[in-house]
Order: structure tokens, then C-alpha cells, then sequence
């Protein structure tokens, strides 16, 4: 088993914006990413404001530490950014953040993806269209 | 890894055992004082190290029912399997190259079958086993081909536990006329054997897993009805009656021995204490978390082992928590994981696969390995940590929140990718 940085240990045993918000609530964005079989599942949620800026995020993760710590992280680094910002965010910077070992990369390409479901699912409640929820987010 | 907690708790007897001090005690004279060869036949340094090898292999072949000269002293049971599978393989050649064995077997195992595979030397049979981790004897001989020259199968699983029928696999062979390998390595000295009731020709185990050192095993190889024979591995002095050569490790095998005697004269009293203490750590968490699930079989098992799936949290996220990687303060608890995160692979157990538990609850399964330095008290502690745990990570599970929402998982998450 690899070892763990800090600040994975931080986000492990306190993990930030852990939580649900209600997903029919129309400024909200959840996106749901990985699969059990895999051993990783993220759900992140966005709260985002009609200036499309990220007002608040919360998440919920199975997976290893490095994939609960990269969540976790996410959640602290996306508010206050616009959608746009957002949806530039590399999973690298969270490699680096966490310093994270190669064999725990994929945790951090998942944290990526979760932010961008979140946002697809926002943009897809914005325009009124009924969400495809579960194919938007599901293959991640 | 560092560890802010002074007191730590060891529950990952599958994996190694710490020294008995009674062994210990009496190998500390074979480093400095008896430290002869037991090849050097011209004087008293060899004479008195080669009567201590030899009282050994009485200890060794009298907990099985074998004989003493049967016993090859070897650097442990990964060995004891390679020279038995491939010495076997190697020898009887002109008779055959088909070996039978059983897909949950130790890599020692299968990864030397698929290494003689591979090398062209042998034509291999991995048989499935049921959900339990167990194969039907019937099963043997149904694979048996007029080329099968081995079947080799485990006494007791390492990860799930699970005791195979070896008596009637031994039948099987013996009606055959094939041989039968087991890699005891697991259940040698806390389950009996009787090598001539289960038709046994050669035994793997070693010592490290009874609480004697690291690095030191045995291949016990049937000398009688019938004479088996092996094509030595290791080249050189002609030791261990040429099967293999190399200097004994004469205060390994000493304590080796002494780990035996232990095991032997403490067996039954000790296997009902630890299977006590493992059917409590199983209630105590049972009776206070719902969707916990046992992996092996529920009787037919190492009376330490318990191997449990917590639907809904990945294993190495449990780990994190128990073993000191987080909450430095609090002892480290020492546990192991068929998750995949915990190897570089990112595939979970190939044991659990066998058994048909669905990789999303293999990546949930926790093995817990009692021993005998475990204590009530020590099972009391790790059930209330594992508990903390469990309730704090499925907070954090978005399965785990779905599940109780009344989401079918499996059809949610069908087609989804890695």
C-alpha cells in the first residue's frame, strides 16, 4: 500500500463538505462518476449561482483515501470559481496538491471528471431539459 | 510509517506470526555457541548441530504421522512448493506433464504451474471452487487424464480460510495412482494431519506462520507406498539427501521445531480460544452493523480467520483508518485488504473472484488473521474501532446513501467504466 502525504491524512480523517444537497433543487449540479466494481465512486455536488459562479460543494466518496482526499479537495477548490474556471481544473493540480503516487493517479482524473459531470448536469437542469441523470453521470 | 501510538495491535496472523519466546529461547544457543555446519562430519562443532537437526525432523515428521528422514529442511513454504511442483513435474516426466490444482491456490502455487506452463514443461488444470472456497473431490477426479502426474491442493485458504477436504482428495488421487502435493503452509500446526489418512505425499509448510522464525520450511516428501521422487531445484553439496543443497539453517530449523512442539501439545486448547475470540470479534460487529458479509466457509475455516465484506466502503479506506496511516493517535491496528487499491494491479483478490463475490463487495473485504498474542481485550478494541470506522466512511459513501434511498446499484451503475 502506498503511503500517504499529509495532506491526504488531513483530508481522510477530516474531510471537507461532506454531505448531500437535494439534487431537484435547480441550481444544483450532481454528478456521479466510477463504478463499485472499480472500487471508486464519487458524487460531487455544485451549488451554483445565476452569475454561474460555484457558491457552495459537497461530496460523498467510496473509494481509497487518496480518492476521499481528492474529493475532498475538490470540493475546497472550486468554490468561488466560475463554471468555466471550474470545468479548466486539471486532474495534475490535484496530483500535486496531494502528492499524489502514480498508482493513485486515477483518483485524481475522477475527481476531474466528477467536477465536470456536476457541471453537465447543471447546464442540462438550466436549459429545463429533464436530466439525463444516470447516463450523464453514471459512465464516467 | 510513523506511529504517534505506543500500543499496537496485531491481527494479521495469516501473513507472519511474531517468535514464540519459548522459541526464541532456544535458538539464541545455535548463532554463537553450537554454530557448526551440520555437514562438517570431522568433529563435535557438526556432531552436535547435526543431532539438533536430526531430533528436528522427528518433531516435524511426528506432527503429521511421516517419517524423520522424510523431511527436507528448505527457506520456506514458497520453496517447499516450487521444488514439490516442479521436482514432481521434472521427475515423472516420461509418465506425464499434467498437474491438477485449484484457482483460490497461493501464488507459490499457481504462479509456479503457470511458470512450468509457460516453459512448455507442464499442461495445468486450475479447478473452480464453490462460494464457499472449497473443492469436490469429484471435481479431482473428473480432471484426472491418464497424463496427470500431481494434484495439488492447499490444507487452508490464506485469505478466506477455508479447510479442503483432503482426505478424499487424497482417496481420489490414491485410487489413481497420482501423487498429491498439499501446501499446508496455513493450517500445519493448528489443524491435524495425518499424512497417511489423507493420502498425502508431499507437505509444504513453514515456520514462520507458527510462531517460529522467518525464513526457514520443510518439504515433507512420502518415502513408502509409494517411494516419491523429485528432481532437485538447487545444485550443489548434495544436502537433504540431494534434494537440497545448501548449508542448513540450523537455528531456524531448531526453532522450527520447537514451534511445532508448541503447536502440537497446545492445538486443541489453543484452535477453541482463538476460534472463540474470532466468533466474538464476528458477533460484536454483526450485531451492531447491517450489510456485513462473511467470505469462505462458515465452519470449515482457520479457527482465526475471519474474512468480511462492509458493503458500501473500500477496503484500503478502512485500513487507512485502522492501521495508523490517519488518527496517529490512537494504536495501530494491523488488518489486511483483498481491495485493490491495496495492490498496484487495481484488481481485487483473485480468491474472492474464485468464490464468485462480486468485485464491488471484494473491494470492501477486510481479512482479520487471530493469533495467539491476542487477547479479549484486544478483540473488544478492534471491534469498536472497525465499527467507528465503518459508520464514519459510509457517512462518506454515496453508495451506502443510495443503497438506503432505495437505488438498485447494479442496474445504476451498468456500463460503467473503470
Amino acid at each position: 500500500m502506498a503511503t500517504y502525504s499529509d495532506k491526504v491524512i488531513d483530508h481522510y480523517s477530516n474531510p471537507r463538505n461532506v454531505g448531500s444537497f437535494s439534487k431537484d433543487e435547480p441550481n444544483v449540479g450532481t454528478g456521479i462518476v466510477g463504478a463499485p466494481e472499480c472500487g471508486d465512486v464519487m458524487k460531487l455536488q455544485l451549488k451554483i449561482n445565476d452569475a454561474g459562479v460555484v457558491e457552495d460543494a459537497r461530496f460523498k466518496t467510496f473509494g481509497c483515501g487518496s480518492a476521499i482526499a481528492s474529493s475532498s479537495y475538490v470540493t475546497e477548490l472550486v468554490k468561488g470559481k466560475s463554471v468555466d474556471e471550474v470545468m479548466g481544473i486539471k486532474n495534475s493540480l490535484i496530483v500535486d496538491e496531494l502528492s499524489l503516487p502514480p498508482v493513485k493517479i486515477h483518483c485524481s482524473v475522477l475527481a476531474e471528471d466528477a467536477i465536470k459531470a456536476a457541471v453537465k448536469d447543471w447546464k442540462s437542469r438550466r436549459e429545463g431539459e429533464p436530466a439525463r441523470e444516470k447516463d450523464d453521470t453514471a459512465a464516467a | 510509517m510513523t506511529n504517534g501510538a505506543t500500543h499496537r495491535i496485531y491481527m494479521d496472523n495469516h501473513a507472519t506470526t511474531p517468535v514464540d519466546p519459548r522459541v526464541l529461547e532456544v535458538m539464541l544457543p545455535y548463532f554463537s555457541e553450537r554454530f557448526g555446519n551440520a555437514a562438517s562430519r570431522n568433529h563435535a562443532f557438526g556432531w552436535e548441530v547435526e543431532r539438533a537437526v536430526d531430533e528436528a525432523r522427528e518433531t516435524a515428521a511426528g506432527l503429521i504421522g511421516g517419517r524423520a528422514k522424510e523431511i527436507i529442511w528448505l527457506s520456506g513454504a514458497t520453496e517447499s512448493d516450487n521444488l514439490a511442483i516442479k521436482g514432481v513435474v521434472e521427475f515423472y516426466k516420461d509418465k506425464g506433464n499434467h498437474v491438477i490444482t485449484a484457482n483460490t491456490e497461493h501464488k507459490a502455487v499457481l504462479d509456479t504451474c503457470k511458470a512450468l506452463e509457460r516453459k512448455g514443461l507442464a499442461q495445468v488444470t486450475y479447478l473452480p471452487v464453490d462460494h464457499h472456497g472449497r473443492i469436490d473431490p469429484e471435481q479431482v477426479r473428473a480432471a484426472i487424464t491418464p497424463k496427470t502426474v500431481l494434484v495439488s491442493i492447499m490444507l487452508a485458504n490464506n485469505e478466506i480460510g477455508t479447510i479442503h477436504p483432503l482426505a478424499e482428495i487424497g482417496k481420489v488421487a490414491k485410487e489413481k495412482g497420482v501423487l498429491f502435493h498439499t501446501d499446508a503452509t496455513q493450517g500445519f500446526g493448528k489443524l491435524p494431519i495425518d499424512v497417511d489418512a489423507m493420502g498425502i505425499d508431499l507437505l509444504s509448510a513453514t515456520a514462520h506462520k507458527i510462531y517460529g522464525p522467518k525464513g526457514c520450511g520443510l518439504l515433507w516428501v512420502r518415502s513408502k507406498g509409494p517411494r516419491v521422487r523429485l528432481t532437485a531445484q538447487m545444485d550443489g553439496g548434495g544436502h537433504e539427501r540431494g534434494m537440497r543443497s545448501g548449508t542448513l539453517n540450523v537455528p531456524g530449523i531448531v526453532g522450527f521445531a520447537k514451534a511445532i512442539e508448541i503447536c502440537r501439545a497446545e492445538m486443541a486448547e489453543e484452535g477453541r480460544r482463538i476460534g472463540a475470540m474470532r466468533d466474538r470479534l464476528h458477533r460484536l460487529i454483526t450485531d451492531v452493523l447491517d450489510e456485513v458479509y462473511l467470505n469462505g466457509h462458515p465452519s470449515e475455516r482457520l479457527p482465526g480467520n475471519l474474512n468480511l465484506s462492509f458493503a458500501y466502503i473500500e477496503g484500503e479506506s478502512m485500513l487507512m483508518g485502522l492501521n495508523g496511516s490517519a488518527h496517529a493517535d490512537l494504536p495501530a491496528i494491523a488488518v489486511s485488504s483483498g481491495s485493490a487499491c491495496t495492490s498496484a494491479t487495481l484488481e481485487p483478490s483473485y480468491v474472492l473472484k474464485a468464490l464468485g463475490v462480486g468485485d464491488e463487495l471484494a473491494h470492501t473485504s477486510i481479512r482479520f488473521g487471530l493469533g495467539r498474542f491476542n487477547t479479549d481485550a484486544d478483540v473488544d478494541y478492534v471491534a469498536e474501532r472497525v465499527i467507528a470506522e465503518v459508520k464514519r466512511l459510509r457517512e462518506l459513501s454515496p453508495l451506502y446513501e443510495m443503497a438506503k434511498e432505495g437505488i438498485d446499484l447494479k442496474s445504476y451503475f451498468t456500463g460503467a467504466q473503470h
